[in-house]
């Protein structure tokens, strides 16, 4: 690879690409009207929309609004979906004949993406948060099944066989040899599982709700208003990035010896 | 892990597992404990998806909405290879190009790609180009992302070698970059190409005049699940086989690696 400067000159030339972009925008939008106001926001359009959505409101909420019950309903779901599928795929890790039972019911499931079950559950429990939340929770529950049952079978042989030899009790054995071990994947499962659940709340919720960041864009389309489109997408970024972040500091409280 | 089960074991337990699920089903839609309208038994939505091979549903029967999904669906995954790959190995081998690239796009990347909806109807209406975007969307960030890892991390003494016999950077990217990271694209191939099947069903749910998507949001409309459940299975089965290709591919280019 040709050796540029590392760390000064990524973040150099970031922000001077950012800084760019952003001329670019203006210079394409205000300046010379290039991408007509129909298609695309200014600079300024933007700044209005958010501090409407920030302050006033829209598409019946304000911004926070919008943002805590998207978070509340992605939450739910996600522990909802995390709290069973976590414990499922050990025990499936664990014990091939608990594997070979529910293992068909998986194969069956497992290729309908998540965004497909949105009909079923809405006939089955309507427009409310009740049908998103089953959503959400199915999106989840599919990875952390999956990788929780991987991270039991990555685990050592010869770590299971040495715990087993030296006579480990059964509740030891859990704490020290197969949570531990089967972590690392868990939180991959965990990230996977998160990234599903908000792509499937803001499907969801464009396809119909009376609050939440997805309904923000679906308002938005609605009313041919690209800027607050921008808006409602930097928000759902935002939002996404936000909970990642949290499940990062997480893991890494939950899994010191992997910290350095 | 417990021991491994025999064969017959196994056996019993799979289809255990298969008599479970749909024995389940099959009782609590005949018990009368759910109306029909909600759960129709499996019998009931087998003949419906029959059915809807023969018989015309919103225009179109379920190959011809089936066909017209996978036409946009191979149009976004083939555009976010075509676009995908080159970027990712240039990204790979031109230090500036990922600088300027990479704080874009992993700002982009946090967004849904089912939030580029709004945008996506805005820009290229509901019939093939907004449905497009949307599957693009989701299927080009994996494309780049192993395209790049694979340029990132090729034996560097290939690269010396080359660069010490004064190839071009052209010939480096397609004689040394590009088949040493054929394994890394084609796992990232696979992967766009299930969220780009995923990212499709959510755009035809909310904005398509035909597709299976469709298919299944105007099932849910007329409160037929069984017409929803034809969908979900149908799109299950492409989906599967979508994969069940790609796999194919990458083990006989795994073999195929193996013996040159």
């Amino acid at each position: 690879m040709p050796e540029g400067p590392a760390g000064g000159f990524r973040l150099a030339v970031g922000a001077a690409t950012l800084a760019a972009l952003a001329a670019l925008w203006y210079l394409a939008t205000t300046a010379t009207h290039l991408i007509p106001g129909a298609y695309f926001p200014t600079l300024a359009e933007v700044g209005q929309a958010a501090r409407q959505i920030t302050f006033t409101g829209y598409a019946d909420g304000k911004l926070y609004q919008h943002f805590l019950h998207s978070s509340y309903l992605v939450l739910l779901g996600f522990v909802a979906a995390v709290s069973i599928g976590v414990p499922l795929g050990m025990l499936m890790g664990w014990s091939r004949r608990a594997e070979a039972l529910v293992n068909p019911t998986f194969l069956l499931v497992r290729p309908i993406p998540p965004l497909a079950w949105i009909p079923l559950a809405i006939v089955w429990l309507g427009l409310g948060d009740a049908a998103k939340v089953l959503v959400i929770w199915f999106a989840a529950f599919v990875p952390a099944v999956i990788n929780s049952y991987a991270g039991v079978r990555s685990i050592e042989p010869h770590l299971v066989e040495a715990a087993r030899s030296l006579g480990v009790r059964r509740w030891m054995f859990a704490r020290e040899v197969l949570f531990p071990g089967a972590l690392p994947l868990v939180f991959t499962g965990l990230r996977l599982s998160l990234q599903a659940c908000w792509t499937t709340l803001v499907a969801g919720e464009l396809i119909g709700a009376i609050l939440g960041l997805g309904h923000v864009l679906y308002q938005a389309g609605l009313d041919l208003f690209p800027a607050m489109i921008l808006v409602g997408m930097v928000s759902v970024a935002v939002a996404g990035g936000l909970m990642t972040a949290a499940l990062g500091w997480l893991e890494t409280r939950a899994m010191p010896w992997r910290a350095s | 892990m417990s021991a491994a089960l025999s064969g017959r074991e196994f056996v019993a337990l799979t289809a255990a597992g298969f008599a479970g699920f749909f024995g389940l089903w099959a009782l609590v839609a005949a018990s009368g404990l759910v109306p029909a309208l909600f759960l129709p038994t499996p019998a009931a939505v087998a003949a419906k998806f029959v059915e809807l091979t023969q018989q015309p549903f919103v225009g179109y029967t379920l190959q011809q909405h089936l066909a017209s999904s996978f036409g946009r669906f191979a149009m976004g995954f083939a555009l976010a290879v075509a676009i995908g790959i080159p970027l990712g190995l240039a990204m790979g081998w031109f230090r500036w190009l990922d600088g300027i690239v990479s704080p874009l796009f992993d700002a982009l990347r946090f967004v849904a790609p089912i939030a580029w909806v709004p945008f996506a109807a805005l820009w290229f209406g509901t019939g093939i180009g907004g449905p497009v975007l949307v599957i693009f969307a989701g299927a080009f960030p994996p494309c780049v992302i192993n395209a790049y890892r694979g340029a990132r991390y090729v034996d560097r003494r290939l690269v010396e070698a080359a660069q010490t016999l004064g190839a071009s950077n052209w010939l480096i990217l397609t004689e040394v970059l590009l088949p040493a990271s054929v394994p890394s694209l084609v796992a990232g191939v696979r992967v766009s190409a299930g969220l780009g099947w995923q990212s499709l069903i959510g755009a035809e749910l909310i904005v398509a005049s035909s597709g299976i998507g469709y298919l299944i949001v105007k099932g849910q409309s007329n409160i037929s699940t069984a017409i929803v459940m034809s969908g979900m299975i149908a799109i299950g089965i492409v989906g599967f086989a979508i994969d069940a290709a790609l796999r194919r591919l990458e083990a006989s280019i795994h073999r195929g690696r193996g013996r040159s």
